[in-house]
């Protein structure tokens, strides 16, 4: 029983970092901005959340720091995007390369250096409860905070009238803006707000989850979260449940193979994204919500009209 | 030897198209920022090519990756200092880093012979095509190509017997686990990282034979957050000594964080975690580089296949740990002894596979080719190489 708990903990876990970069993406999206750049924003956030925890010794300066760091990369993009009209897919892809390159760059000095020990955390009160306790209240902060997150994005979009306002600037910017919405500043900090996510999720990797600072870290976990940004029809509930579920596969694969299951590891390596896009696509499956649910102008750059 | 002759090395590489191909977004995504072309030659010293007086030999070496790693190529670049330090002015060495496998390796190296370098070292699986080709066309240039299976009159390889470090890491293992299991976290299964998995594990059973090895691949040579995943679901399981064939410090993290331990791999990584730091299997080329200069200087440098391992110098296992028990660190210097005397080889029999099947008979000592071709677990090792 206390193995299963430690499955949950370790998917929870895993799915955080998903979830904290896929909610992210999912706020600019919704403002009908998409951007390729998720996994330059995380290794920017992973460098600089290192960085500063290395020289301050502090968890939460290193998480501003990489809040910062993705969200002014976000806004080098919006400004192209939104302020230039440059084409969102190349401008994103670009994003993510030079994100990579900067990261590496900035990530120079820091390869050889270590955080101090990391902090353990647990609920008061809860931590010892059977099964329940090392399942759910042993966790970093931002594991909660993620949860808190995604209720707070799902009213924000739903019953919000700011969060109306993104939905009717992604659907019909030219709408909204007859309307009087001020369409382009509505973008921008959605993209601002996405990149300084993104940035978070880099540094939960480099501070808490893998505490080291290499090249590349993330891994693809950027390019993950978009699809699964899309897969979850762009609803905060089903990105966390979409992220928790690839991490829980993850994790359940790699046990399988510790406990020796004779299933060949590369196929059960795909699992994880098989199982993913699996669930979500049947959940997703009806035609006419998934078009109510995707933002309209998603991708498409907006032309005010004179 | 078959084409899936391993190589750490490739390991570099590989990260990258792996992650290209899986983005599938973008030829170079992940990679661009290396992709770069690469500089010209960097010269250590500023004399430029004509100026070389006819008796300074020129030695080009050519990185995948930054010298600034802290992994495999930081360690090329550092016996690259070493050796060049030996030689002093008799030798100029020059180097690339940041050459990506395919044809920018065969432009930068044919840009190198041009520049009138005579010894020329390839440091990644990948340049074996490339340096196959140009070998022929270049007469009087010497070859030297890490990890790699083919050769030429004028093209050589050079590799190290990593197994050796991962069988003294056993050893060390086997003699601090109090759970009698150990856990390795594994990249790609082919044959040189299944040998030091058994390695490891053989280590271990001489001191615990009680110890028991679980394995968990990842299927990536970097992948810093799933290396760290595969950690923990060994620790989870009940494994507190943990070994890695990755290319990351992510396992030792892993390690540390949960107040287990943990090795370094292929450089020291005793700064990562002090306290979870067992010992580090390290490679160091630079006994090779020297030999290999010295071979040209003298005019004795014949094509060969070169595996070197403790006994050249070219494997150690470093920084043990002072709360190692006394017991392991004198078995690991005897080991050490037993190896560059020529007395001790790990792999002799009896070697039986998980699955109780006799590999290699008593007394029986494996020749390279059988090392070259291991795909079994030994008895130890819990499960089946997902390659069998």
């Amino acid at each position: 029983m206390e193995t299963l708990a430690l499955l949950v903990a370790a998917s929870m876990n895993a799915g955080t970092v998903l979830a904290l970069a896929s909610m992210g993406l999912l706020i600019n999206e919704r403002a009908g901005v998409l951007n390729l750049g998720a996994e330059g924003m995380m290794l920017i956030g992973a460098v600089l959340g290192f960085a500063v925890d290395v020289h301050t010794g502090s968890d939460v300066l290193a998480f501003v720091a990489a809040a910062a760091g993705g969200a002014a990369l976000a806004a080098v993009f919006g400004a192209l995007v939104v302020g230039l009209d440059s084409n969102q897919y190349a401008t994103g892809l670009v994003i993510s390369l030079f994100g990579a390159g900067l990261s590496t760059f900035i990530g120079i000095p820091y390869t050889k250096e270590r955080l101090t020990e990391r902090p353990h955390y647990e609920v008061a009160g809860l931590s010892h409860v059977p099964f329940f306790g090392n399942a759910f209240f042993k966790h970093h902060p931002l594991v909660y905070a993620v949860i808190a997150l995604a209720i707070a994005t799902g009213w924000f979009f739903q019953k919000s009238r700011p969060g109306l306002v993104v939905r009717a600037v992604g659907d019909s910017p030219h709408s909204a803006q007859a309307l009087g919405l001020p369409v382009g500043a509505v973008r921008l900090a959605a993209v601002v707000a996405g990149g300084a996510l993104a940035g978070i999720a880099g540094a939960y990797v480099s501070v808490a989850y893998t505490p080291l600072w290499v090249e590349g870290m993330v891994a693809g976990r950027g390019w993950i979260a978009l699809a699964l940004t899309t897969f979850a029809a762009w609803r905060p509930g089903r990105v966390l449940l979409g992220a928790y579920l690839f991490g829980g596969v993850t994790m359940i694969q790699l046990r399988l193979q510790a406990g020796g299951i004779q299933l060949p590891s590369q196929l059960l390596a795909m699992l994880p994204y098989l199982s993913t896009i699996v669930v979500l696509a049947a959940i997703s499956r009806n035609s006419t919500r998934m078009r109510v649910s995707m933002p309209a102008s998603l991708g498409k750059p907006f032309h005010p009209r004179a | 030897m078959k084409c899936d002759r391993p190589s750490t090395v490739a390991s570099r590489a590989r990260v990258r198209f792996a992650l290209a191909g899986a983005l599938a977004l973008g030829p170079c995504l992940g990679a661009c920022n290396k992709d770069k072309p690469a500089p010209p030659a960097t010269a250590e010293s500023a004399a430029p090519a004509t100026a070389a007086a006819p008796s300074v030999l020129k030695v080009a070496f050519v990185y995948v990756g930054p010298v600034g790693d802290a992994g495999w190529t930081f360690a090329h670049d550092s016996a690259r200092k070493a050796a060049a330090a030996m030689f002093g002015a008799r030798v100029q060495t020059t180097f690339v880093e940041n050459v990506p496998e395919g044809a920018d390796a065969e432009r930068v190296i044919r840009d190198l012979v041009s520049q009138g370098n005579k010894l020329i070292f390839g440091t990644t699986f990948g340049y074996m095509e490339p340096m196959m080709k140009i070998a022929p066309d270049a007469k009087g240039v010497y070859f030297e190509h890490a990890t790699g299976y083919k050769t030429a009159p004028n093209l050589r390889t050079y590799d190290s017997r990593t197994y050796e470090g991962a069988y003294m890491a056993g050893v060390v293992a086997g003699s601090v686990t109090k759970s009698h299991k150990l856990g390795v976290v594994g990249s790609i299964p082919i044959p040189e990282v299944i040998r030091n998995i058994d390695s490891f594990t053989m280590g271990a059973r001489t001191v615990d034979p009680k110890a028991e090895t679980s394995v968990v691949w990842v299927n990536k040579w970097f992948d810093p957050p799933k290396e760290s995943e595969a950690a923990q679901t060994l620790i989870d399981q009940g494994a507190d000594v943990l070994m890695q064939n990755t290319d990351s410090a992510a396992v030792l993290q892993t390690a540390e964080k949960n107040g287990k331990y943990g090795f370094g791999w292929d450089s020291d990584m005793s700064k990562f975690a002090p306290k979870a730091h067992l010992a580090s299997a390290v490679i160091r080329w630079a006994p090779y580089y020297e030999k290999a200069i010295q071979d040209v200087l003298d005019g004795k440098w014949t094509t060969g296949q070169a595996w070197w391992g403790v006994k050249e110098g070219a494997i150690d296992l470093a920084s043990i740990a002072d709360t190692v028990p006394t017991a392991a660190k004198e078995k690991i210097a005897t080991i050490k002894a037993g190896l560059k005397a020529g007395s001790f080889a790990i792999w002799t029999g009896p070697i039986v596979d998980s699955s109780g099947r006799e590999m290699l008979k008593a007394g029986e000592t494996a020749d390279n080719k059988f090392l070259h071709g291991i795909t079994f677990y030994v008895k130890g090792v819990q499960g089946k190489p997902p390659t069998n």
